[in-house]
């Protein structure tokens, strides 16, 4: 019995452990793939410059129009998501936390939307731009990206607003404070940390995302200069020229993913800074 | 009694058809120590709860009854909540420190109170920090987190903290069960120097720290107030078989 036990034991350790070295390697190999490919094609011109004539040729030009476009908008669509996603989530835990059965149905229309498919937001919102009467441009794109990524930036500080001990609700009751001083001045402050990674989860959803765009915010090889102009994003260049017969396109379109690849890595490890560098306050 | 400040008329409390507080009366006496003393889950944080109205956060619970505060009303009035739980502060099981500075901490109730200047301010936290005996400890360092003190001076700052939006009433619900016999000793010798200007109420199951304390002891059993009077009274001439059993075990 003892002996059975201890291979069980060592059984599933070595299931564990060999799980998780797969999962690594496979993101370490996707990312030396990316890498490889991106770096060979990666120069100044190409993230310094907008498409000339015959970019699409395999000749000049580069994808700042689309480097451009996709900060465009992803800070338009987190800075929106934030305006709208914010006081939901503290609406839910100052307010709410009575109403249980409210929540848990607030909670299950979020999650449904997080798990939607970002095609069907994209098809939404083209719905949407019709209604409204706009054309492809880089309000339609924000709009429907905001759309997308709300309900994934209120679930991330609804399950952080959600651990705010019990205890700190109470004493800052018992200080006088009004819900409202209490949502801004106490809980806000208490998940600060957990806020930022909420926000740079969704820019990071946001700008990464192909399909919500595919429709709404066009395509184009200038920098817009009003919202109502249509925009380039990174994800649809990198499908443009991958879709490319010409291998020299192709080879850009890894560049291109490099450049994805980077800004998502850049925005990961500024949230990991950011919410240690405001921890220290932070009541266990 | 002669002069008490609260008054505790017919409460009850249920949750789901079970009681959690049996037709309480008490009174509370001014500028004492009150003690309410019992056996764990016996309603008395509940109670306590009730006072500062903290009890409204809680789900499905019935409450009927009334509460005097200065013999006005505060438990069913649509009064302002904001001013009956100022003119109590509380201090509960285990410190929590606002997610702020030290300083912050006290300057948060007075800037919510409104009226100060930032002289003013700074003078009050200075002066509510000496009163806990915490000054001396950290005026060197009053922009750090609050998170960074040790829990026993963490609780010191909470009672300073509720001290400064200038309450009648300090709540206590056993407020050294999760602190170290040193700094429970400093929070129940600052009690007793309060009481000259507060009225205190401390919740607790631990006898001993009733006896030390209490100038009027409230003994309750399975939600009910079982007896209360004089610690002489109580301790000395225990009139319930109840309380005689938990006098005896409880030592």
């Amino acid at each position: 019995m003892k002996r059975r036990k201890k291979i069980e034991e060592q059984f599933f350790k070595g299931l564990m452990a060999a799980s998780t070295y797969i999962i690594m390697i496979t993101l370490l190999y996707l990312i030396y793939v990316i890498f490889k490919q991106g770096f060979r094609a990666l120069t100044w011109e190409i993230v310094s410059q907008v498409p000339k004539g015959g970019y699409y040729f395999g000749e000049e030009g580069g994808i700042l129009n689309a480097i451009v476009g996709s900060f465009y908008i992803a800070f338009g669509a987190t800075i929106l998501a934030l305006l709208i996603g914010l006081p939901v989530a503290l609406f839910m835990n100052v307010f709410l936390t009575r109403h249980q059965s409210a929540l848990n149905n607030i909670r299950f229309f979020l999650d449904v939307l997080w798990g939607v498919p970002s095609i069907i937001y994209g098809a939404f919102g083209f719905a949407l731009m019709l209604f409204l009467g706009l054309r492809a441009s880089l309000l339609a794109g924000i709009i429907t990206v905001t759309l997308l990524i709300v309900p994934i930036m209120i679930r991330s500080m609804d399950e952080v607003l959600r651990m705010v001990p019990g205890g700190l609700l109470e004493a800052s009751y018992a200080l006088g404070s009004t819900r409202t001083e209490i949502s801004f001045k106490v809980f806000c402050r208490q998940t600060l940390p957990g806020m930022i990674t909420a926000i740079l989860l969704a820019f990071g959803r946001g700008i990464g995302d192909t399909a919500s765009v595919l429709f709404t915010a066009g395509y184009t090889d200038y920098i817009p200069e009003s919202i109502m102009q249509p925009a380039a994003t990174l994800p649809l260049a990198i499908f443009f020229q991958l879709s490319s017969p010409i291998p020299k396109v192709q080879e850009r379109a890894y560049a291109s993913a490099l450049v994805l690849t980077l800004i998502i890595l850049f925005i990961s490890i500024l949230a990991r800074v950011l919410s240690s560098k405001y921890k220290e306050h932070v009541i266990k | 009694m002669t002069d008490s400040i609260l008054r505790v008329q017919n409460l009850n409390v249920t949750h789901a058809s079970t009681p959690i507080l049996r037709n309480v009366n008490i009174e509370i006496p001014r500028n004492k120590v009150t003690v309410i003393l019992g056996p764990s889950g016996c309603g008395k944080t509940t109670l306590l709860k009730c006072m500062n109205r903290l009890i409204e956060l809680y789900n499905g619970l019935d409450i009927s009854g009334s509460i005097y505060l200065d013999e006005k009303e505060i438990l069913n009035s649509k009064n302002d909540l904001t001013s009956i739980r100022q003119k109590m502060g509380l201090l509960s099981q285990r410190p929590y420190p606002l997610p702020m500075s030290i300083y912050n901490n006290i300057a948060y109730g007075l800037k919510i109170q409104g009226g100060l200047n930032k002289s003013e301010i700074a003078d009050k936290v200075s002066h509510y920090l000496k009163i806990v005996g915490l000054w001396d400890e950290v005026k060197d360092r009053l922009k750090s987190p609050a998170s960074r003190l040790s829990i026993g001076q963490q609780q010191r700052l909470c009672l300073a903290r509720g001290l400064a939006v200038n309450p009648e009433i300090i709540l206590a619900d056993e407020p050294t069960s999760a602190l170290d016999p040193i700094s429970s000793t400093k929070i129940e010798e600052q009690f007793l120097e309060l009481k000259k200007e507060y009225t205190i109420i401390v919740v607790t199951h631990i006898l001993r720290q009733a006896r030390r304390l209490a100038d009027h002891v409230i003994f309750m059993y399975l939600g009910e107030v079982i007896e209360q009077g004089t610690p002489e009274e109580v301790f000395d001439n225990p009139q319930s078989p109840t309380t005689r059993q938990y006098l005896k075990v409880g030592h």
